[in-house]
């Protein structure tokens, strides 16, 4: 059945643009542009912006565009020529009001999703060239009001949600005590140093989603695996700082995780099931850093949970019988490849998996991702408006449950679900494991 | 510095204590510590439901009543033993098996002065923070705290704080400058956009943090008081022992160096500068650098090593007479130790911080090597592969080696001379 097109408000107020554009200065314009355009920036910017010849080709790729009737100003390169290109064509000439107008379009329409380079023929990256909108943009001051709040949540607590230090052990203690009700003896080990690995979380585990704190501590614990957790500032992976252009605060937060890591002496950091914290680790923050890779290893859930089923470390008591699909995050899918991986550990835990087409690294984008959900109620009713595609793409399998390995697409997925009425649960592969898997008999 | 000339450092062998009895006398025991002197060995131990306690030596502590929580056990650099636990949702530091009498809604960030003598902890009562030294907490508190640090002499205590109260989402009043650094409990006079990683010079009198002054602009406060420069970012100030002078990395144009008293001090750029450390002796400057992406060595003076490791370099130290520098090197996942630009041949799986003798003849490190645990000195190893070591300590004259090891789940101190690695 077609699922209905949305309508949705186009000129949205949001006050962080509002009062950002207001303090703005020409000054302030003149010297964040020169310092992205003229310090920052260099061939790779310069190659992309001269071999667009505005084909189109790109333009299937968008969900935003596939999902509005075909709206040529969301296709990626009209996403370019309403941002990027104004900006390099009149400069000189950039007043704050155009600074607002291009947040408006780098920050909330584009999700920095990447599919759109796999239909260029040039392999154009317009989630590069998004980004250097939003840098500049940050360093005028002007990112959506709620966003910015989650940066700078970052750069005082280095982690995504205001958790502050004691509230973060608490969590886990906590945690902890009720996961004795199941494992007597089961342990959340804080700061055990020489541990085998770190596992490493994102800001809404604590603060929302303590189940999920839960569910790991059962399946660590069931597979006898030698862990630990910092008490400290470093336990958050996630990073909001990077999808604003904050690049030193990335910086900072990567800093804080991996040095978190090094002090435990682990020999390699496992993350929970998070996409663009995935991005944030192994590709961006560490690189802002001057590590050519993590220099801690780092792997994401999907490929960890691989091998605890692999290895049989973690068994299936009885498959789940609730039939699945699954949604391909762009982070880990079309970033790391893990595709395969995942469809492994679905079709263990799951008894009935059907695939959503297109899939793996051709997947659509839930719209969430790329710092766009992180953009707050604002923009709720137009991120949802403009992935008609994806809600029709996850209604079309008649699947039961939706398995989305990645919180911010979770969230994203919901919000589609709800809106579109799609009859559809979303669940983390954490909540699947946690619940078909062999437990320990307790004596 | 912890006195150790008056450790036994004449017994070669000591079997202190089985850890295997314990497992059995408790439903669990949770991952153990060595004392500094290696005479004892402690752990918290599960003993009914929600009923926790420390064991040391076999012995349980003579506690009124069992801990519900305990964690973060550790022993101070002058060898006493410490837990935060609760009962009753009330939070004790317990010292040896004596709580302190001031009691917290939490307890975190367990430090210690120098020697050991100075014991502080980030405590949270009614929603409110502050430092506890010695079991006396701040006369003020703050709705925030954050990166606590302590004096080297322990008389001086200092935290990032919240001086303003920020609503949900208020970005632009953050922007004004909400945070500060409060030493002893009293904020500077100044609010900075943020504050970070802070330092103590050595008497404890002065303090330095790293600060932003809106969202992109950065720099070093000294006392509260920035300064001039700006930078595109910093890192976490020390003071110069010998000058007061603070130091710290800063980003300019064209790269990472280092910044002294506000005036470049390097000529030389970097991918990366941090962990930078004075030498009290030499009065040599060192830091951890990347001479460009992905090559990391440490740079003296400026001058960077030959060798560069791909992975990381992490932990480096000086020699006492801060002539010599060791430091842990990792490339493709495997760790050694390099020594003034020299690597050792043996490649681990995990390294430990570098530990020099008196004289600086000789570096040892605890090591991690297909899975089981052992000490190497200048690069040769241990004949025993143990379950768990402790890193290795010289004695006062150089000649012998305290290794502290589980094997069989049984802990063993001894004393090996140098000469037989
Ligand atoms: S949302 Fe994705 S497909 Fe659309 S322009 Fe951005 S990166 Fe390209
Ligand atoms: S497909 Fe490539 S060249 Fe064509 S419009 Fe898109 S980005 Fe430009």
């Amino acid at each position: 059945m077609a699922l209905p097109y949305i309508e949705y408000e186009k000129n949205i107020i949001d006050e962080g643009l509002e009062t950002g554009m207001k303090n703005l200065t020409q000054e302030r314009i003149d010297k964040a542009l020169a310092k992205v355009l003229d310090g920052e920036t260099g061939a790779k910017l310069k190659a992309y912006v001269d071999t667009c010849v505005h084909c189109g080709l790109c333009s299937d790729a968008c969900h935003m565009y596939l999902s509005t009737k075909r709206d040529p100003t969301l296709t990626p390169a009209g996403k370019v020529k309403r941002s990027l290109s104004v900006l390099l064509e009149n400069r000189g000439n950039i007043t704050p009001e155009i600074i607002k107008k291009v947040s408006i379009v780098a920050s909330t329409e584009c999700n920095l999703c990447k599919r759109c380079v796999h239909y260029c023929p040039f392999g154009i990256d317009i989630a590069y060239m998004m980004s250097v909108v939003r840098r500049i943009c940050h360093l005028c001051g002007v990112t959506p009001l709620y966003i910015q709040d989650t940066a700078h949540s970052h750069a005082v607590t280095q982690n995504q949600m205001w958790v502050k230090e004691d509230e973060w052990i608490d969590t886990l203690q906590w945690q902890e005590e009720d996961a004795r009700e199941e494992i007597p003896d089961c342990r959340i080990p804080l700061d055990k140093e020489g541990a085998d690995f770190m596992y490493s979380v994102i800001g809404p585990e604590p603060k929302f989603l303590a189940q999920l704190l839960y569910q790991t501590a059962i399946i660590f614990n069931t597979a006898g695996l030698n862990w630990t957790m910092p008490s400290c500032p470093g336990w958050d992976n996630s990073d909001m700082a990077m999808f604003t252009g904050d690049s030193e605060i990335m910086g900072r937060n990567k800093r804080f995780h991996y040095e978190a890591a090094q002090r435990l002496k682990v020999k390699r950091i496992v993350m929970g099931e998070c996409g663009h914290a995935f991005r944030s680790v192994w590709d961006m923050g560490n690189r802002w850093l001057g590590w050519g890779m993590p220099p801690v290893p780092m792997v994401h859930a999907i490929e960890f949970y691989y091998d605890l089923l692999k290895s049989g470390k973690i068994k299936v008591k009885e498959k789940y019988k609730k039939s699945v699909t699954l949604h391909d995050p762009c982070n880990t899918i079309r970033g790391m490849g893990l595709h395969e991986k995942a469809r492994y550990v679905v079709n263990e835990l799951c008894e009935n998996f059907i695939e959503m087409h297109p899939n793996r690294e051709h997947n659509y984008c839930c719209n969430a991702g790329g710092g766009v959900i992180n953009c707050g109620p604002p923009f709720k009713k137009k991120r949802v408006a403009t992935n008609r595609i994806k809600a029709q793409q996850i209604a079309d399998t008649g699947a039961e449950i939706l398995i989305t390995p990645c919180h911010n697409c979770h969230s994203g997925m919901e919000d589609i679900i709800g809106d579109y009425g799609v009859g559809m649960h979303v669940k983390f592969i954490n909540d699947i494991m946690y619940e078909v898997m062999e437990k320990p008999e307790i004596e | 510095m912890t006195d150790k000339t008056n450790w036994d450092w004449e017994t070669k062998e000591k079997q202190i204590s089985d850890l295997n009895e314990w497992k059995s006398s408790y439903n669990w025991v949770e991952e153990p510590y060595a004392s500094p002197d290696g005479e004892k060995i402690a752990a918290i131990v599960n003993t009914d439901d929600m009923e926790f306690n420390v064991c040391e030596n076999s012995k349980a502590w003579e506690i009124e009543e069992p801990f519900e929580k305990a964690y973060s056990l550790r022993y101070s650099p002058d060898g006493r033993l410490i837990v935060l636990a609760a009962a009753d949702d009330e939070w004790k530091t317990v010292v040896d098996g004596k709580p302190w009498e001031t009691i917290f809604d939490f307890l975190w960030d367990l430090r210690f002065s120098k020697d050991g003598k100075a014991i502080a902890v980030a405590t949270q009562t009614d929603g409110e923070y502050c430092m506890a030294v010695n079991d006396v907490p701040w006369k003020d508190s703050y709705s925030f705290i954050t990166c606590m640090t302590l004096s080297d002499d322990g008389k001086n205590s200092g935290s990032v704080v919240q001086t303003i109260n920020l609503g949900q989402a208020e970005v632009f009043k953050f922007q004004k400058g909400a945070f500060s650094a409060a030493v002893n409990g009293v904020p500077w006079d100044t609010n900075f956009v943020n504050v970070w990683n802070m330092a103590f010079n050595a008497d404890g009198s002065k303090l330095a943090a790293e600060v932003r002054l809106n969202l992109y602009d950065y720099t070093i406060a000294v006392d509260g008081k920035a300064w001039n420069s700006i930078y595109g970012c910093v890192w976490e100030p020390i003071f110069h022992p010998n000058t007061n002078s603070v130091i710290a990395p800063v980003k300019v144009k064209d790269g990472w160096t280092l910044a002294q008293d506000d005036n470049i001090l390097w000529d030389s750029r970097f991918a990366q500068v941090w962990h930078q450390m004075v030498s009290r002796q030499s009065d040599k400057i060192a830091a951890i650098a990347a001479t460009s992406y992905g090559k990391w060595t440490v740079a003296v003076d400026g001058k960077p090593w030959d060798i560069t490791f791909g992975d990381m370099v992490t932990d480096a130290v000086f020699s006492p007479d801060g002539t010599q520098i060791a430091c842990i090197g990792t490339d493709s996942g495997k760790y050694t130790i390099c020594n003034d630009g020299k690597a050792w041949d043996i490649k681990c799986d995990m390294v430990w911080k570098p530990v020099f003798s008196p004289d600086g003849s000789k570096i040892a490190a605890k090591i991690d090597k297909n899975g089981k645990r052992t000490i190497a000195v200048n690069g040769k190893l241990w004949n025993k592969m143990c379950d768990e070591v402790w890193e290795p300590v010289f004695s006062p004259d150089g000649s012998k080696i305290l290794c502290r090891s589980v094997e069989d789940g049984k802990y063993y101190r001894r004393v090996i001379p140098v000469s037989e690695f």
